[in-house]
């Protein structure tokens, strides 16, 4: 079908993040090594063993209108935030398309967590007759995409895909799509997340999924190392302005890269527990690169999904390696952004564009000593500094609960 | 008992609070709606405001009522 050959491309980036209030800031931060990583010192943080998180730099109440915010969970602040640093930098908005042919596709892992929880608060404590009006449109899981399509005058269709932490990934994949299928002129996609609160840092550090390095922050979030213990939650969103290649051409926009494939895949395989082999991590890899029409050989970059976690980087390693082979060079920068679940794969694809784009390899910051795993061994996995390449390719990979597997290619513009 | 100086003062305390209306736009001939920009759920927002800044109920029968500034100064100053 024609159609599915449709050049893809990326003219507009945005993001907040604990690394910074948007792309450059983050991405310089990324470079030079930085850690977003801080111990909580609320008093309720006491009992807990997993104290650490990644929290934004720059708080939204200082990037965003008061009034505007008060009806906008802190995940859907920061969606929006993302996604209109996106859609100016891209110049979408003078290109002249019809509302009807933009569509946003934004995801997130949980959602408005932060309001279902704090207005529960309210509701024991007052009552419901002092329960916010704005609770359900604050808590729908569709809040970030939605407030982003009206951010942004959308009016082509707006989705929201929930895949846990391969929300931010599903997004784009999907937007991926839309474009082929001529169903939008313009879309915009990425994810969100704000879920630091109690419950969920209670949640998953139940799971024992967290890391418990509470006296080092910095060195807590350490994928592919020998003493890595679990993830550490961070909170931040990312976003990127998606068109066809000719349409971008003939307006004269500035071209980041190729989305060039998308690659979807589930596990079957058991409800949080990765497939031990990465089975189907490494075929959403194997299935992007058919749908990109490229080799293994081609791609010289993977932005590991990688979150610190025993299991987790022991499987991603086995995908990575049986899908692509043990020439590229991978990153896992969760190890200085924290993971942001629904966030995580919008925000490390703009680093795989980035990557691309400046022909530089980000390092992964506390990987002192490789796991012992004979495929983590056989990675180039770049540490210390980042690395100057000569890239035409990239994967960013993204998983989540559930056993979903995104994979996307993104080549040189 | 608040006089009608003060019922101003304290209502376009909460419109500025609630949805961003300048204290000097908030004068009683102004429609929430029409032209202070005031959607349904912050309507609701600013009735529950109300409510705890005057102490009086605001029953939502009538709140659909209340359209204008002076309406909502009316219905305090009665049901204070």
């Amino acid at each position: 079908m024609s159609s599915s050959t449709t050049d893809v491309v990326v003219t507009g980036l945005g993001a907040t993040t604990p690394l910074g209030a948007d792309v450059a800031s983050t991405w310089d931060a990324l470079l030079a090594g930085r850690s977003g990583v801080s111990r909580i010192t609320d008093e309720w943080v006491q009992e807990f063993p997993a104290q650490l998180v990644a929290r934004l730099a720059t708080d939204p109440s200082e990037q965003i209108d008061r009034v505007r915010a008060r009806r906008l969970d802190r995940s859907q602040q920061v969606a929006v935030i993302a996604a209109e640093q996106a859609w100016a930098e891209s110049g979408a908005a003078h290109a002249g398309v019809a509302p009807e042919r933009i569509a946003v596709v934004f995801g997130t892992g949980i959602g408005g967590a932060l309001t279902l929880l704090g207005q529960d608060d309210v509701l024991e404590a007052k009552g419901p007759k002092r329960v916010s009006p704005f609770t359900i449109p604050m808590l729908m899981p569709n809040g970030p995409a939605a407030a982003v399509g009206l951010a942004i005058g959308a009016r082509g269709g707006v989705h929201a895909p929930v895949s846990a932490c391969a929300s931010g990934a599903e997004a784009i994949r999907w937007g991926l799509d839309l474009l082929r299928f001529d169903r939008a002129d313009i879309v915009l996609v990425g994810g969100a997340e704000a879920c630091v609160h109690p419950l969920p840092m209670a949640g998953f550090a139940a799971m024992r999924a967290m890391s418990t390095r509470n006296d080092e922050p910095e060195r807590a979030s350490r994928p592919f190392d020998k003493g890595r213990d679990g993830f550490v939650l961070g909170e931040g969103a990312a976003a990127l302005v998606l068109e066809r290649a000719d349409s971008a051409a003939a307006r004269g926009a500035r071209v980041h890269a190729r989305l060039a494939g998308a690659g979807a895949t589930a596990d079957g395989y058991d409800l949080v527990a990765p497939h031990p082999e990465g089975e189907g991590a490494g075929r959403a890899i194997t299935a992007a690169l058919r749908d990109a029409g490229l080799s293994a050989t081609d791609v010289g970059h993977v932005n590991a999904h990688a979150t610190s976690t025993p299991v987790g980087d022991t499987a991603e390693a086995a995908a990575i390696r049986s899908s692509l082979g043990e020439h590229v060079m991978v990153s896992a920068t969760k190890s200085q952004t924290g993971h942001l679940l629904g966030a995580a794969g919008a925000l490390e694809s703009v680093f795989t564009i980035l990557a691309l784009r400046e022909q530089i390899v980000p390092a992964t910051a506390n990987l002192d000593d490789p796991d012992d795993d004979a495929n983590v061994q056989s990675l180039d996995i770049v540490r210390q500094e980042p690395r100057k390449a000569s890239l035409t390719a990239a994967v960013n990979d993204s998983f989540g609960f559930g056993g979903h597997n995104i994979a996307l290619v993104f080549t040189t513009a | 008992m608040s006089s009608t100086q003060e019922i101003q003062s304290g209502l376009a305390e909460i419109l500025e609070e609630v949805a961003g209306v300048s204290p000097a736009d908030a004068t009683p001939e102004k429609s929430f709606t029409d032209d202070l920009d005031v959607d349904s759920l912050s309507m609701v927002e600013i009735a529950t405001a109300v409510e705890d800044k005057f102490g009086v109920a605001i029953p939502d029968d009538q709140l659909a009522n209340i359209k204008t500034v002076g309406d909502a100064i009316s219905f305090i100053e009665k049901n204070q």
